[in-house]
């Protein structure tokens, strides 16, 4: 999947695999000789986030900002000065996996004024199999409130369907229809669908191989 | 086949309860277990229900006693220094004789603790969930999945013999997601001409208390009680055996934790080591006769638990000296990795070699 803009927000419900699809973008843009910045902006979930994979993100010569107390003991999302720098613009690539729904985009909104300096993209992941969010009409509700108190518009959908350890090429598959239909009440492009690399390739356009990152401590 | 969903641990313990029929949720947020209320608290109001959120934890238990004094199925969430609040209320629960749903997600401790997944409340659930002679059912599942049919369980048990029932869950089963799949089952229907719901003038009022004036007659209620803990020992009992048929070594584990030793445990298979899973699944009534039967089979035990050890005791007095039982664990939020697990296992294989 290539990234046309600086700026890219992955916004979208919880467990949609938002942080998943952030990693695999900061490093693939990292693999195309851009210089990366990676924003870890989860004020809810404190567990499997960006901030979880900060050591394998470094090492690849990628700037990590992660919440000031992000995987310690203290519940306080405490979010740095560090991550106002990304919008002055060294990087060539930013990308911010932000909170799951409206609760998490919340964060976003202190930056809107910055993030609208530039011509941004804000992308709006989807599971067709996550439970509160498989009709069009339910996701696109999620969609609206994200909108809504990050105070920015989303731009794309990206289609990361998949029901874990179980998912098949034919699940995903399956989703295009419902991922053009959210596509289409939204009136936005999808961008993409995402599928594990490890699978052979879903017969959809504008698929996008991911190495699965997020895993549970039995699975590594 | 049912639909199937990906699942937030947390998201599918409050589907699951809504579909057990719980329609009154009573909590107070904290983590890691936020999102049972957080998705209740979405759910609730669409389907008729209540979703309230208590001034405290104190609070949210003794509606919940409310709550099931009517008979309803009642329920609340909560993480370990919550649970701890909760205690008083949860004690009077079971001096009621009434059944209800308590979830904890637990969390490092003790006091305020940490945030990261723990097992160190297994003393607490499993011994002295409040004051006084009593117990509750603890059920602890390993995966989404279980957590989702443990539920439905739980509403029935608790129900059948009017006793508290707890999933004693950890923040990492919480957090994590996996498929999970609903079965299409009615809830158990249970007698309750015990509930408060009005005499309607036309029978003597049900008294829900658990204050006896006289000495004997709390004796004689208690004795009761005990009675059927008796009856739930001898017929509840779940757990898991894996790798146990031709095992010369068993791990025990619950919960999450139990995940990761399976993959320690298939590791130390592709090296030679002959070694199983024991995995309670009830925590009370803990699986003291199944335990017990593999104790002279074995070589070697090995608990391996997110405490200072603390069901490594239940696991010791089921064998009973018929074999030797060690620990490893790690706490306060730090999760024994399978490579440590696997460890210990060749280190308890070879010590016995």
């Amino acid at each position: 999947m290539q990234l046309n803009r600086r700026v890219n927000l992955i916004t979208g419900h919880y467990g949609s695999g938002k942080t998943n699809l952030a990693v695999n973008l900061a490093m693939d843009a990292r693999k195309q000789g851009k210089s990366v910045a990676i924003v870890d902006l989860d004020i809810v979930n404190p567990y499997f986030r960006t901030a979880d994979f900060a050591d394998v993100l470094t090492a690849e010569g990628i700037r990590v900002i992660v919440p000031t107390y992000a995987n310690s003991n203290l519940d306080i999302p405490a979010l740095t000065g560090a991550v106002d720098s990304v919008f002055t613009g060294d990087e060539d690539c930013v990308i911010i996996d932000v909170g799951g729904d409206d609760a998490g985009a919340i964060a976003l909104g202190r930056y809107a004024p910055k993030i609208s300096r530039e011509p941004y993209d804000l992308f709006y992941v989807i599971n067709h199999c996550r439970y509160l969010t498989s009709t069009p009409e339910e996701a696109l509700g999620v969609l609206r409130d994200i909108e809504a108190v990050s105070r920015l518009s989303a731009t794309g959908i990206l289609n990361n369907t998949n029901l874990g350890e179980e998912t098949t090429p034919a699940l995903i598959e399956a989703s295009a229809s419902f991922a053009k239909e959210v596509a289409g009440l939204a009136n936005l492009p999808l961008c993409a669908t995402a599928y594990d690399e490890r699978l052979p390739a879903p017969d959809l356009p504008n698929g996008y191989p991911v190495k699965v990152y997020v895993k549970k401590i039995w699975e590594t | 086949m049912a639909e199937k969903f990906l699942m937030k641990g947390n998201e599918a313990l409050a589907e699951a309860a809504i579909r057990s029929g719980c329609r009154h949720f009573f909590g107070y947020p904290i983590t890691p277990q936020t999102e049972v209320a957080a998705y209740m608290a979405k759910r609730m109001p669409k389907i008729g229900g209540t979703y309230l959120q208590a001034e405290s934890e104190i609070a949210a238990i003794n509606m919940v006693l409310g709550c099931a004094s009517t008979g309803a199925r009642a329920m609340t969430s909560s993480s370990s220094p919550g649970i701890s609040l909760k205690g008083e209320g949860i004690s009077y629960i079971i001096g009621s004789d009434l059944p209800c749903l308590i979830i904890n997600v637990m969390r490092g401790g003790p006091g305020l603790g940490g945030i990261q997944p723990s097992q160190a409340d297994y003393w607490q659930a499993t011994k002295a969930p409040g004051h006084g002679d009593g117990q509750i059912l603890v059920f602890a599942p390993s995966s989404v999945q279980e957590i989702v049919d443990l539920v439905a369980k739980a509403y029935d048990l608790a129900e059948t013999y009017r006793m508290p029932a707890m999933l004693l869950a950890d923040g990492m089963l919480g957090q994590m997601m996996e498929p999970v799949e609903f079965p299409e089952v009615e809830p158990a229907v249970h007698d309750k001409s015990w509930a408060l719901t009005g005499t309607k003038g036309k029978r003597k009022p049900n008294i829900i208390n658990s204050l006896y004036l006289q000495p004997k007659e709390l004796e004689d209620t208690v004795k009761a009680r005990f009675k059927r803990y008796e009856i739930i020992q001898e017929k509840e009992v779940m757990i898991e055996e894996y790798k146990m048929e031709d095992a010369e070594y068993a791990v025990c584990a619950y919960g999450a934790m139990a995940r990761i030793v399976k993959t320690a445990v298939v590791k130390a298979r592709e090296k030679g080591i002959k070694v199983g899973l024991l995995r309670p699944i009830t925590l009370w009534p803990f699986p003291q006769k199944e335990i017990a039967a593999y104790g002279p089979k074995m070589k070697s035990m090995l608990c391996v638990e997110m405490s200072m050890g603390q069901m490594v005791e239940d696991v010791r007095l089921a064998v009973n000296g018929s074999c030797p039982v060690s620990f490893f664990g790690h706490t306060g939020g730090v999760i024994p990795s399978p490579a440590e697990v696997l460890a210990e296992i060749e280190k308890m294989a070879g010590g016995a070699n």
